[in-house]
């Protein structure tokens, strides 16, 4: 067997500019369509995204555009931010509560309701789409915050998550609370909690770029354009016969930018998030 | 096990039900009851529903058991087209995305790289991008014109350019890129994290042994990945077959023969467009069948209820 050392300055050149290759590869899509942005829309309707483009004819006209002209989109951008604000609170507030009570109380019937969470997990959305848009015909929720946000209140990912982490907070400070006469109630949101924050940020994190990000539920419950979010919006921009390119393109960025902001300052909880949200998809 | 003896201990007036409500015996169901009636509502009875609608016809005012009869009709030429694209698709980002990020976690964890946060960084980026988002850069980076950048850099290299969206084996390899390049980063976090646990004494001890790189990978490091692989490897089954969205970005309602037709899109179709629901809901119900088997089987080989045994 060689002696491995003496390959290690090679090696170690070769990992690093193939992995920075990589890199660049990755980032490439993210990095033309910030450069496309800046073309014409006319151009780019023509041309789609280009390595080579006219780089005189240059500017900012699709910014200004979506800033001044289409009110349309911002119509689909508030939807998206309340549709993914009431489904984080909401869906945080009860999954942390489940997930609290099936780590730290012992009562009949625990097992079950964990098999419960397991099941959903195991359960594909996409059975259950029909009879739930069914339901929402029943219940008259088609077209309406609440039919998109119902289904998503239950997050049995988060649940589990949630569970994992009470499991390892201390018990101690409970029974101090108790003989200090807390309620059980008031354990959990002024002391347990708090205590939970960092599985908080990360769920917030998994559940609200799910909600961001959504496609087929929405695409079902919404049918008008002012009721549509950011994803169904910019879907129907792509058909070849329209002449929105400018707002799809610039648009498309400005979904992309703040959970980039966000991601570059809570690294650690987007990672924490979507590395358990593999399982939801 | 909690007995009931603390509903005896019970003062007088309104404290009462106070105490009722906090009493370690009650406040756990507290807690768990609006999950509880979430789940039921929004998740058991729908999921009963759908099996109770794919035995019916269903048309508005008007719900008839037909037996069988959706069943029967599943089985036809579009279903077994849009089931074999979906299976094609399982298998190929199951494979890229399985070997792809073990390769490289190996390469990012090793002590030659510099700058390990931001390569990890760069790479988890595009899972930030919805699918809706990534796809329409796809769209537009391999559009049929020779000004595309994908037709672009094969003119250069001397090759034809390509009906990207309207060839079977193009539209596969779209949709394939695109998953692929949304969840590398993400499967590589997930390997990278398994890494961890792998001692260094055992890469110092097989030092010492005279191993080479290849056979320190191949006896010491992949053992301790695979139980992450796994578990990689069912959740991309499992997303696999669930797939949608990467179809409905290249070709919304329908490709050129349906080469881009998944089995969930075929739901959509059917359940949603054409509101027969019935039959939609029989897709589903196969659907769900097929995920379960293929996991089940899957499990098996790679003997993951084995571990558990031991």
């Amino acid at each position: 067997m060689k002696k491995r050392n003496k390959n290690s300055p090679s090696l170690k050149w070769l990992a690093n500019v193939s992995m920075a290759i990589i890199c660049l590869i990755a980032l490439f899509p993210i990095i033309i369509l910030i450069i496309s942005s800046f073309r014409p829309s006319s151009e780019l309707l023509r041309t789609g995204i280009s390595l080579t483009f006219d780089t005189s004819v240059m500017n900012i006209s699709n910014y200004t555009y979506i800033f001044t002209q289409a009110s349309q989109y911002w119509q689909w951008y508030m939807n998206s931010l309340a549709i993914s604000a009431i489904t984080v609170v909401l869906s945080l507030f009860f999954s942390s509560m489940v997930g609290y009570a099936l780590a730290v109380y012992d009562f009949r019937g625990k097992n079950l309701f964990f098999t419960f969470v397991v099941f959903i997990l195991m359960v594909p959305f996409e059975i259950l789409m029909l009879p739930l848009f069914q339901m929402m015909i029943n219940f008259q929720l088609v077209n309406s915050y609440a039919g998109v946000i119902l289904p998503m209140v239950v997050a049995p990912i988060a649940v589990f998550f949630f569970r994992q982490y009470a499991i390892g907070l201390p018990v101690q400070l409970m029974d101090a609370a108790r003989i200090d006469g807390s309620t059980e109630y008031g354990i959990f949101f002024k002391i347990m909690l708090p205590l939970m924050t960092p599985s908080l940020g990360a769920m917030a994190i998994l559940q609200g770029l799910g909600s961001w990000n959504n496609f087929l539920w929405p695409l079902i419950v919404l049918r008008s354009n002012d009721m549509f979010t950011l994803p169904i919006g910019l879907a129907t921009l792509l058909t070849p016969y329209g002449n929105n390119y400018d707002v799809l393109i610039a648009g498309s960025i400005m979904t992309i930018i703040p959970i980039i902001i966000l991601f570059i300052f809570f690294q650690r909880y987007f990672v924490a998030g979507l590395t358990v949200g593999g399982v939801k998809g | 096990m909690a007995t009931a003896q603390e509903t005896a201990s019970s003062p007088k007036g309104p404290n009462k039900f106070m105490r009722f409500l906090n009493s370690k015996k009650v406040v756990p169901y507290v807690f768990v009851s609006p999950f509880i009636i979430s789940f039921l509502v929004l998740t058991f009875y729908p999921a009963v529903r759908g099996i109770i609608m794919s035995f019916q016809s269903v048309l508005p005012g008007q719900v008839n058991f037909i037996g069988m009869e959706n069943y029967e009709r599943v089985f036809n030429p579009t279903f077994y087209k849009a089931l074999t694209n979906t299976t094609i698709y399982v298998v190929l980002t199951v494979t890229i995305l399985t070997i792809l990020p073990i390769i490289l976690a190996v390469i990012l964890d090793s002590r030659f790289i510099k700058l390990k946060t931001l390569f990890r960084a760069s790479l988890f980026m595009p899972a930030l991008a919805s699918t809706i988002v990534a796809g329409m850069i796809f769209r537009l980076m391999f559009g049929e014109t020779d000004s595309a950048a994908a037709n672009q850099i094969l003119n250069w290299l001397g090759m034809q350019s390509v009906d990207w969206r309207y060839q079977a084996w193009s539209g596969m390899f779209l949709m394939v890129m695109l998953c692929v390049w949304r969840w590398l980063g993400v499967n590589i976090l997930y390997f990278l994290a398994a890494l961890q646990n792998v001692p260094t004494e055992l890469y110092e001890a097989s030092e010492i042994d005279g191993a080479s790189i290849f056979q320190k990978f191949w006896y010491v490091t992949l053992p301790f990945l695979k139980p992450v692989t796994i578990f990689v490897v069912t959740i991309s089954i499992i997303n696999g077959f669930r797939m949608f969205e990467e179809s409905f970005v290249f070709w919304e309602a329908g490709s050129p023969g349906n080469i881009g037709l998944t089995v969930v899109g075929y739901i959509y179709q059917q359940g949603i467009q054409q509101n027969d629901m019935g039959f939609g809901a029989a897709i589903g119900v196969i659907l769900m069948l097929i995920i379960f088997v293929v996991s089940f089987i899957q499990l098996i080989l790679t003997g993951a209820f084995k571990r558990g045994d031991e």
